[in-house]
């Protein structure tokens, strides 16, 4: 069968179902009189049904025409990781039964500003086709995605048993969209909404919530910025005793969470609002029991403006902390300290570089269990204030968490050997993200590119699935991640790189890679066409302020009918450079939604 | 300072233009007399005006092989610009680089309690307004000013950053003495109606707003741009309309503090 053929190019074989879906005729289901199964459909449909995760159940599907169609009747969740990959009409077409969708849009760099406003990725196509096909759609995870209150609001009326919608990263909405969801969706477990592209209107949305609402389990308001009302939150909350993931904002004072905690005591996840109060009404210890009183608590985030002063209210609850996010509090190194050796069972850990080396010491000595590390710089673009933190600060982590997994380290300085150090110490890493904030800097000791930090990286740790450089880097590094990360999946490549060579030595090994973003690299029309053959196997390529050319990309989309090769016109130039370039495979086709600045070649 | 003047806001309006210019309020001060001059080009052109005050070049030093072309295409997203007057070297900033999420710029140094929901600055910009400004956290060192009052012992400091109009700071002054002032005038014990503070900036009201600026001289709010308003107020003082002849008059003599 086809179908089993395809199955055999290794290229493809990792492939989501739903993208290769283009072979198989979705709507027909002709069997074959010659039954390959010996049980019936439902006996397998039931078997299937407990198969969760995407990849096996990809497999499952590549199996037999009975076993794909056994798999497209018992799917529940689909998972679409590039919303112009597939259209909301094939998916619905293969996939009768969805109940929960996850979309993701528009490319990753456009978090950093560099995807044009009306790009696309809107969810409404999807929300009008979704109404007729899964009108008992309940849960909705949208990331990236262009969505307007007239969407949120047409999924509030249309989706009966609508549960759960979380919006990350996503624009075009107000605070009125919210408000739509919060009246009419009556069954509504879940709302979180984080860090996203929208108009603060007022806290009123929160009002829209009926008091008949006794089903919530999330609630996440922590990024937006105004007031609700705290008595509307505060019967929100003493009525909803299965929420267990409740993040509030800034404007909630640690009085008014001293009584939200008292109603919800069975939280498990809990970002506070602001940590500084100059006069709290109840004594501390009253705080500190209440902490201790939330017996389930394993994450804590929020903590703004935080000091010595409340912070240690947390520290009965920090025995049971598996994450910590403290990257909105401006803590020194010994607030930390005395912080952290509260939370010996900490698994996950995002921070502030004001907490300097000597903060990250302070984890090294405390956290042995650490599998995550994030330290954010509290002012990128200012460097009268602070240091930061430095490569001794990252050494001293990895020496005391040797289970250290993802990183993601904001810096100004780094060098060579110290990353070799901290791989060696730590060579379990799956997403290694360095930020060395000057773009292009050497290692500032040996003022050597920093070809051998990421060379140790890629050579240490064998189970390497994400990667970010930085720094001074020639073609070298990339040589490195070609011949040895196996099982890297994304890229992120920025002011690198010496030539062609650099992106063809990635494109031609890294056997897993499905997502490559490069910008100001010294790449041109050789180095994007060697991957003519592996984009198909990807999920996507982003490139800007590179050497390639229209030309270039109108080969490749010529070579490659099954990609969309979208440039995105640049205001100056003159015409011939392809200034920002955007190919993905699809099984949709062209775009029909594309702005008049995006040109699919 | 005001929005017009943020690096972060215009490269969100106008992604593909480079700031050249290094993020230092002292920059702004310095050029005391240009402040319109600067703020118009600084919204119009960003490295294409004549006065080149700093110095392109084409990226570190230690990179081989960037060929013309590629320099061509990285400066017009992107050029690292050593400052060297200051003590470390500060890269001019580039579009989407750090790679930061605009929630996390700047925390170290935005105010403590957001600002009150009726003026919330952290709006972003709307499918239906393309015009208006993207702010996602406060993206401004808080400049806290004091700020007295006529008949009320007890002064407020007011975030000039908060703000971005002359209107919107005169609301936050009435919200900010209204309750005082009324508590002032209350000896009776009786609770008495607050009454607004209106027509701070037209001489309209009972009340009016002045500031003293950076060479020490009393000057009436509204004169001047915004920015050039908040690039040189020191401190402010709400006084009786009726004041300000007085002042006016025997002005040489009596010294009013401020």
């Amino acid at each position: 069968m086809k179908l089993l053929q395809q199955s055999m190019d290794p290229n493809q074989k990792r492939a989501k179902a739903v993208d290769r879906v283009d072979s198989v005729d979705t709507g027909v289901a002709s069997f074959d009189s010659t039954r390959m199964c010996p049980f019936p459909d439902e006996v397998l449909e039931r078997v299937l049904s407990l198969i969760d995760s995407h990849k096996d159940r990809s497999s499952v599907s590549l199996v037999c025409k009975d076993w794909y169609n056994a798999e497209r009747w018992s799917r529940r969740h689909v998972f679409i990781g590039n919303c112009y990959s597939v259209s909301p009409e094939i998916v619905a077409a293969r996939f009768p039964r969805i109940r929960s969708v996850t979309l993701k849009g528009k490319p990753r760099f456009s978090d950093f500003n560099l995807v044009p406003e009306y790009w696309g990725a809107d969810v409404h196509p999807w929300l009008s086709v979704f109404a007729t096909a899964y009108p008992f759609l309940e849960e909705l995870r949208l990331k990236r995605m262009a969505v307007s209150d007239e969407s949120l609001e047409f999924l509030a009326t249309n989706f009966q048993g609508f549960k759960a919608l979380s919006l990350l990263s996503c624009d075009g909405f107000s605070t009125d969209g919210l408000k739509a969801i919060a009246t009419h969706c009556k069954n509504l477990t879940e709302l979180d909404i984080h860090e996203n592209g929208m108009d603060d209107l007022g806290g009123h949305w929160l009002n829209c919530f009926p008091e008949s609402l006794t089903t919530l389990q999330v609630l996440n308001f922590a990024s937006l910025n105004s007031e609700v009302s705290f008595e509307s939150l505060e019967k929100l909350i003493s009525r909803n005793k299965s929420l267990r993931v409740l993040k509030v904002n800034r404007n909630i004072s640690l009085d008014q969470l001293q009584k939200l905690l008292l109603q919800a005591p069975q939280l498990s996840e809990l970002g506070t609002g602001t940590f500084m109060q100059e006069l709290i009404s109840c004594p501390i210890t009253d705080l500190k029991t209440t902490f201790s009183n939330c017996k389930n608590l394993v994450t804590i985030s929020g903590l703004w403006d935080a000091t010595s002063l409340y912070l240690p209210v947390i520290y009965p609850a920090c025995v049971n902390l598996t994450f910590l996010n403290l990257s909105y509090a401006t803590l020194r190194s010994g607030e930390l300290s005395n912080l952290l050796q509260h939370c010996k069972s900490l698994r996950r850990l995002w921070l502030l570089d004001t907490v300097g080396d000597k903060g990250l010491e302070a984890v090294g000595a405390h956290c042995p269990l650490l599998e995550e590390l994030r330290v954010f710089p509290a002012d990128p673009f200012d460097q009268e204030v602070f240091l930061g933190v430095t490569e001794s600060g990252f050494v001293s982590v990895s020496e005391g968490c040797p289970k250290l997994r993802y990183v993601l380290y904001f810096c100004r300085q780094m060098t060579n050997a110290a990353v070799a150090t901290i791989a060696r110490n730590c060579p379990d890493f799956t997403h290694f993200r360095l930020c060395i904030m000057n773009p292009g800097q050497p290692d500032y000791l040996t003022k050597q590119p920093m070809d051998e930090a990421f060379g140790s990286i890629v050579k240490t740790c064998p189970n390497l699935q994400r990667l970010a450089v930085s720094g001074q880097l020639t073609d070298r590094t990339f040589e490195y991640i070609g011949k040895y990360s196996k099982k890297l999946e994304t890229l992120s490549v920025a002011f690198a790189g010496s030539s062609d060579l650099g992106m063809e030595y990635v494109l031609g090994g890294c056997p897993k890679l499905r997502k490559l973003e490069i910008r100001d690299c010294p790449f041109g029309n050789g180095a994007l066409l060697s991957g003519l053959t592996k984009y198909e196997s990807m999920r996507s390529l982003w490139m800007s302020a590179c050497n390639v050319t229209m030309n270039g990309c109108k080969v490749l989309a010529k070579e490659r009918p099954r990609l969309n090769v979208e440039v995105m016109k640049d205001e100056g130039g003159d015409g011939s450079e392809a200034h920002k370039v955007y190919v993905y495979r699809t099984v949709a086709g062209p775009r029909r939604d594309a702005p008049p600045f995006v040109l699919t070649l | 300072m005001e929005s017009g003047y943020s690096r972060v806001d215009v490269q969100e309006i106008h992604p593909q233009l480079l700031d050249l210019i290094p993020k230092e309020r002292n920059w702004f001060v310095k050029r005391g007399d240009d402040h319109d001059h600067i703020e118009g080009r600084s919204r119009r052109s960003h490295g294409n005006g004549d006065e080149n005050t700093l110095e392109l070049r084409l990226g570190p030093p230690c990179v081989e092989d960037w060929s013309p072309r590629s320099y061509k295409s990285v400066t017009k997203a992107s050029v690292p610009v050593p400052n060297t007057s200051q003590k470390r070297s500060a890269p001019a900033p580039v579009v989407g680089w750090p790679p930061i999420r605009s929630f996390r710029k700047n925390i170290a140094t935005s105010s403590s309690k957001a600002a009150p929901p009726s003026d919330s600055e952290n709006v972003v910009v709307s499918d239906n307004d393309v015009k208006r400004e993207k702010k996602m956290e406060s993206c401004q060192k808080g400049f806290f000013v004091k700020i007295n009052m006529n008949g009320v012992p007890i002064g407020r400091k007011v975030d000039l950053n908060a703000y971005d109009s002359y209107q919107k700071l005169s609301t936050a002054v009435d919200e900010l003495f209204r309750g005082l002032l009324a508590a002032q005038k209350d000896t009776s014990g009786n609770q008495e109606q607050e009454k607004a503070i209106t027509g701070l900036l037209d001489g309209s009201g009972e009340y009016t707003l002045v500031y003293e600026d950076n060479e020490g001289d009393r000057m009436l709010v509204g004169d001047v741009p915004w920015h050039m308003f908040v690039s040189t107020v020191k401190r402010l003082r709400v006084i009786k309309s009726s004041e300000i002849s007085n002042i006016c008059l025997g002005s040489k003599q009596a010294k009013i503090q401020l």
